[in-house]
């Protein structure tokens, strides 16, 4: 936990585990998506189930699928924004498990009636048709994902994090590992998760740094590897920001 | 880092976090830039709060601070006023989602700056003179996390405010010139007070009690400072008091942890205020 984690996030209230967490989970997942995206719905599970309405969870969840940041006075009137964007939303509610209490399945859709997961991988960087991202509020603003696409992987948004999806074949890993090592940059985590054996796989690799352009487009020349996307943190207010101004410049686009 | 290992450092506290977290000079640079930011927020959602009266979503709180700050001091106090009306300042616009900085959750957001900004106010200090101090403060609240999660929901109100109270009164101890070991015994003093302290907020939304409680712990923080700074010290070692807090945090039931189940939340009236709120 950084010093700047303690003493902030910069956010819009009332509940950093409810209003900005929920925020940066869906934001996570509109970065995992690429794009923005028309529909979302919001699949909330327990303490998020009970109290999503008085801690603005509601707002935040969609504010953060617009690609707003957790200090975005945006939020309060997300619904409204969403609604000028055009964004179609959502909310259930469902016992997803054994997960923590601040728990929230993501469904995004770049496509009307596309919120299904499955919808099929482009390749290269490209947009996701749909994604389903499960992930957890831990408190203090800080997330963990723990699922993309029916994938158990894990990463926090903390650090800029590398998602591929590839083919379960003998040395994806240290091809993969190689690159990142030789564009000089550390791995925090790695995990790894795949269908059945030899089928569809995908990886999140948390980095100290996002990866080089050459790089990134040295692994999709790999041909187990047919998609990846650099998501990049989301926990600190100078990356945050990042974000503002490239959601604000998509929408005006 | 220990609470121990930084009450023993010779230099500032503060300087000892810095020291811990072996950050090169560029990244230093971008730590002590990024807390300047969080002050100026700080400053910013006070002075938000402090002349608004705005209500909060569900209409229980968003006039405390304004009406404090424009009443008269009859206690002829002003640190005390201006303390609380700070802390609360910050809450009421965390309750009508505006822009607060956690510290180190938005429901404790106040006790920071309600202490340390209330306090440099009173004296007339510089706000370059707290970028230090709200270091140690985050340094003290990372200690505390490495024991216990920080969050009304694991340990109950006392793992919130409890910590915003003992990040306060380390850093107004060093803002006031205490050394490292009064900074830390200032932090000991003001968690080992706040133990046992419950999460019960009405409905569920962080507006009763929290407003009105970050005032009283900004209060709290700037007491364990005086102390400390008088040579008082805690009997049990500050490490020791984590350990306590936590334990305690483990032992509350469910619904003494942000449910909205239990206390204040399970009065007559604090279910009647759930319930209309609810439809």
């Amino acid at each position: 936990m950084s010093l700047l984690d303690v003493i902030g996030p910069v956010m819009v209230g009332p509940s950093s585990s409810h209003t900005a967490g929920a925020c940066r989970l869906a934001l996570l997942a509109r970065h995992t998506l690429g794009t923005a995206p028309v529909e979302a719905r919001f699949t909330l599970h327990g303490s998020f189930a009970k109290t999503a309405r008085g801690h603005g969870t509601d707002l935040a969840l969609v504010a953060g699928a617009l690609g707003y940041a957790p200090d975005d006075s945006r939020i309060a009137r997300a619904f409204d924004e969403a609604a000028h964007l055009g964004l179609d939303f959502g909310f259930d509610r469902a016992d997803l498990g054994d997960v923590h209490p601040n728990s929230v399945r993501i469904d995004l859709s770049a496509v009307p009636g596309g919120a299904v997961p499955g919808g099929g991988v482009p390749g290269g960087t490209g947009a996701l048709r749909t994604v389903r991202l499960l992930g957890s509020s831990l408190g203090g603003g800080l997330v963990k994902v723990f699922a993309v696409d029916d994938f158990r992987l894990e990463f926090s948004g903390a650090s800029p994090t590398l998602l591929v999806r590839h083919r379960d074949t003998p040395g994806v890993l240290a091809r993969v590992t190689r690159v990142i090592a030789d564009d000089d940059v550390n791995v925090g985590t790695l995990y790894c998760a795949r269908r059945r054996k030899g089928g569809e796989a995908m990886m999140s690799v948390e980095c100290d740094r996002a990866i080089s352009q050459a790089a990134a487009d040295y692994l999709l020349h790999l041909s187990a590897i047919g998609w990846l996307r650099q998501i990049p943190a989301v926990m600190s207010a100078a990356s945050d920001g990042a974000h503002i101004a490239s959601a604000t410049a998509e929408a005006s686009r | 880092m220990t609470l121990a290992d930084l009450a023993a450092a010779t230099v500032p506290a503060s300087e000892a976090v810095l020291i811990d977290q072996g950050l090169a000079p560029d990244e230093l640079e971008a730590l002590l830039s990024g807390m300047r930011g969080r002050l100026a927020e700080m400053r910013d959602a006070i002075a938000r709060g402090l002349v608004s009266d705005a209500k909060s979503r569900t209409g229980m709180v968003g006039w405390n601070a304004k009406t404090l700050w424009e009443a008269a001091d009859d206690l002829q106090t002003p640190l005390l006023k201006r303390v609380q009306a700070y802390a609360m300042a910050v809450n009421e616009e965390n309750a009508r989602m505006g822009r607060i900085v956690a510290a180190p959750t938005a429901g404790s957001a106040g006790t920071v700056p309600g202490a340390l900004i209330g306090v440099a106010d009173h004296l007339g200090l510089a706000d370059d003179a707290l970028v230090r101090p709200l270091v140690l403060a985050a340094g003290i609240g990372e200690v505390i996390s490495q024991t216990m999660f920080i969050a009304g929901s694991t340990g109950g109100c006392q793992a919130e405010i409890g910590s915003s109270a003992a990040m306060a009164a380390a850093a107004v101890t060093e803002l006031l010139g205490g050394d490292a070991e009064a900074s830390v015994h200032a932090a000991a003093m003001a968690l080992m007070n706040t133990i046992g302290l419950v999460c019960d907020p009405v409905g569920g939304y962080v507006e009763v009690p929290c407003v009105s409680r970050n005032a009283f712990f900004a209060v709290h923080a700037v007491s364990s400072a005086q102390l400390a700074l008088a040579g008082l010290r805690s009997v049990i070692p500050p490490d020791e008091v984590v350990q306590a807090m936590a334990s305690v945090g483990r032992m509350l039931p469910p619904e003494l942890r942000e449910t909205g189940e239990g206390g204040i939340a399970d009065t007559p009236t604090g279910r009647r205020i759930a319930l209309e709120l609810a439809r």
